[in-house]
């Protein structure tokens, strides 16, 4: 079973067809990276994805499972977590706090208002541990708002990864970043998505053929290629559509 | 730490200062101090309340007084029974029952109210305020109309065999439920669901995508601060011994909304300082002039334009600086904007009292009284020298007030290295 199907995907937004019948397979475990020119639709796959809005025709899978008709909350309950290209974070919250509100529907907290969170030390603990894993500990009790934009970023992955989703979607997560930063941000998602199914959206073509398993090229809300890094390289349409585009 | 410190010797405080007052010679206590104080206590309830929504969950509610109205009505209807006898229940929990009222009218207009955002969500609540003041009025049984219901405190049924004749021991009564209210609102800040609050404040839709609808954290939030501001308008009830139409009516929603931002909704605590204020302002300053509103009003404006953040807000912007050990630096900087303040202040207040004193007082034959002697309103010297200063205060603050930026900013710099 496939851990994320997409058949035949639709999406208008009025009368314009932005994503226009993507049929996309991704096998648990995979890391899979889609790449695409500016527009192309790769952020409203992602939104299509994760519930954030309707698709007007077609069926996304969860581990077997329709998702399409859910809310985003209710997806996330399922397994499957996303990041933001623009960054998302609670703003005016501390750094702690964010991980750690990340971390507790996972945890069953549910919307108690009785328990202490100062007393629940599992759950502080693995904060803790999420704190260190990105770097932020020295960061742990500013407001969030005031982080620096890399450090931002690297806060919005761990929002993303920490209530162990199955499957895990970034958009951009290196977009903005130093080549330094990049490194360092990539060394952290592989860690962090280590034995989890990840579609990654990239623009950083040294960054996608590194990590990815499967790379689909998108354009124009179509899937023009799918396969391994080396037969994507040598798709003859990918090169005129795309890549020869970006390495010249 | 030091918060906690504050706290207790703020409830110190509320314990002993009615006995400062105490008059030996007829043993009496200061009957006007004491509803004052009542007031207080009720007031902290209502903005602690409502800040759960406007600071913590980002929620501008325009009907907040309709939970506490409610608690009060139910109340008066729960003493009047408990009264002749058909209710078993003693005094000290009227005003959970009076809560109880709020959640289960919260609950209902709550699920109607969250699950629209901001402007919409806004709108609802003024609805919500409008309908339930017109209801007041329609609706005899319940509301009592225009002359509101009334009751008598004196149940004979207490847990500790107290009357609640006197104002002491109803004083003590709110002390106690506002002292409770207050630390598990403050508790509730510390829960899944209070710190999810703050994260549909922040950001509603991300909330989402970390597992939470967000429209249900809001609900609850929602509901869970009518239940507190219900047991507010119990105490009003046992207090007052009536409740009318301007319990639930929107001018109180309107002052919940001032105590909270002029006390600052950014820090727990902030809506204390704003109840405290503005009662004090509402019983003090009202003894004192017509014009008192005027003062709340440009208050108001003032902290929207110049301090967002409230009282409180700026007591935590020193934070860092005190810190660092730098207050003394800010000493001179401040104290060479008392001078400018006053001038502006004092300028302000007799423009006020002669424009009050020219229409209003004049209908009502009273005279302005300064230092012994009455002032002519009609005279150019009064208004010549309210207007200079309060012109001359504006220019030199305004200069001052430069002044004093800059060494904040250089020192907040410093101290941020
Ligand atoms: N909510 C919306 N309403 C209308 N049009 C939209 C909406 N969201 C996206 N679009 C349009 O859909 C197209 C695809 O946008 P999308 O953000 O998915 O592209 P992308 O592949 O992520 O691009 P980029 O690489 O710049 O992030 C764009 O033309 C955009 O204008
Ligand atoms: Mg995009």
């Amino acid at each position: 079973m496939t851990a994320l199907s997409l058949r035949d995907v639709r999406k208008n937004f009025g009368a314009t067809e932005i994503i226009r019948g993507v049929t996309l397979d991704i096998a648990p475990g995979e890391r899979h990276c889609i790449i695409g020119p500016n527009g192309a639709g790769k952020t409203t796959c992602f939104n299509l994805i994760s519930g954030r809005f309707p698709i007007t025709s077609g069926e996304i899978l969860l581990n077997g499972e329709r998702i399409d008709t859910m809310p985003p909350h209710k997806i996330n309950r399922m397994g499957l977590s996303r990041s933001f290209q623009i960054t998302s974070i609670f703003q005016r919250m501390s750094v702690f706090e964010n991980l750690r509100c990340a971390l507790l529907w996972s945890r069953s907290y549910r919307y108690s208002f009785w328990s202490p969170l100062w007393r629940q030390k599992a759950l502080n603990e693995a904060a803790e541990v999420l704190l260190e894993d990105l770097n932020l500990t020295a960061r742990r009790d500013i407001l969030a708002g005031l982080l620096s934009y890399a450090e931002q970023r690297a806060l919005e992955i761990g929002m993303t990864i920490a209530g162990g989703a199955s499957v895990v979607l970034l958009d951009e997560p290196t977009a903005g970043m130093s080549n330094t930063e990049t490194d360092y941000a990539m060394a952290l998602i592989r860690r962090v998505t280590h034995g989890k199914t990840l579609l990654m959206v990239e623009h950083d073509m040294k960054v996608v053929f590194d990590l990815a398993d499967t790379i689909t090229v998108l354009v124009y809300g179509q899937v023009i290629a799918s396969g391994s890094p080396v037969d994507v390289r040598a798709n003859r349409a990918v090169q005129e559509a795309y890549l020869g585009a970006l390495e010249e | 730490m030091k918060s906690r410190w504050l706290i207790l010797v703020l409830i110190v405080l509320a314990i002993a200062l009615p006995w400062f007052f105490y008059d030996w010679g007829h043993h009496r206590h200061a009957g006007f101090l004491l509803s004052m104080l009542s007031q207080m206590g009720m007031m902290v309830i209502l903005a602690l309340s409502y800040n759960m929504l406007l600071g913590q969950a980002g929620l501008f509610s325009l009907c907040h007084a309709t939970f506490f109205g409610i608690g009060g009505y139910a109340a008066i209807h729960l003493l009047n029974a408990a009264g002749t006898g058909d209710l078993p229940f003693p005094m000290e929990v009227m005003p959970l029952l009076a809560g109880l009222a709020g959640l289960a009218l919260a609950i209902l207009f709550g699920a109607m109210a969250t699950k629209q955002r901001a402007t919409a969500f806004a709108m609802i609540t003024l609805g919500i305020g409008e309908l339930m003041a017109t209801a007041a009025l329609m609706f005899h049984h319940f509301f009592g109309g225009e002359g509101g219901v009334t009751t008598n405190r004196m149940i004979e049924n207490s847990l500790f065999g107290l009357t609640y004749s006197s104002g002491l021991q109803v004083y003590y009564l709110i002390l106690a439920w506002t002292t409770l209210a207050a630390v598990l609102m403050y508790y509730l800040t510390l829960t899944p669901l209070g710190r999810m609050a703050n994260a549909t404040r922040d950001n509603f839709e991300r909330a989402q995508f970390i597992g939470y609808d967000p429209r249900i954290v809001r609900f609850l939030q929602f509901a869970l601060s009518g239940f507190f501001a219900g047991i507010g308008g119990g105490l009003y009830a046992i207090t007052y011994e009536i409740v009318t139409f301007d319990a639930l009516a929107a001018p109180l929603s309107a002052n919940a909304l001032l105590m909270a931002y002029i006390g600052g909704t950014t820090v727990f605590g902030g809506p204390i300082l704003g109840a405290i204020l503005i009662t004090l302002l509402q019983s003090g300053v009202s003894l004192l002039s017509n014009s008192w509103l005027v003062y709340v009003g440009v208050m108001f404006i003032a902290m929207v334009i110049f301090a967002p953040t409230g009282l409180a807000g700026i007591v935590k912007a020193h934070g860092p600086i005190k810190h660092a050990g730098r207050m003394g630096s800010l000493l001179v900087p401040y104290l060479r904007l008392v001078i400018p303040s006053l001038g502006l202040l004092l300028g302000f207040i007799g423009l006020v009292e002669l424009m009050s004193f020219l229409t209003i007082g004049a209908a009502q034959g009273k005279k302005l009284v300064l230092f012994g002697g009455s002032i002519d309103v009609n005279a150019t010297l009064p208004w010549a020298i309210s207007l200079g200063s309060f012109l001359l205060g504006g220019l030199w603050l305004r200069f001052e007030a430069a002044g004093f930026h800059r060494v904040w900013e250089n020192l907040s710099a410093e101290v941020r290295r």
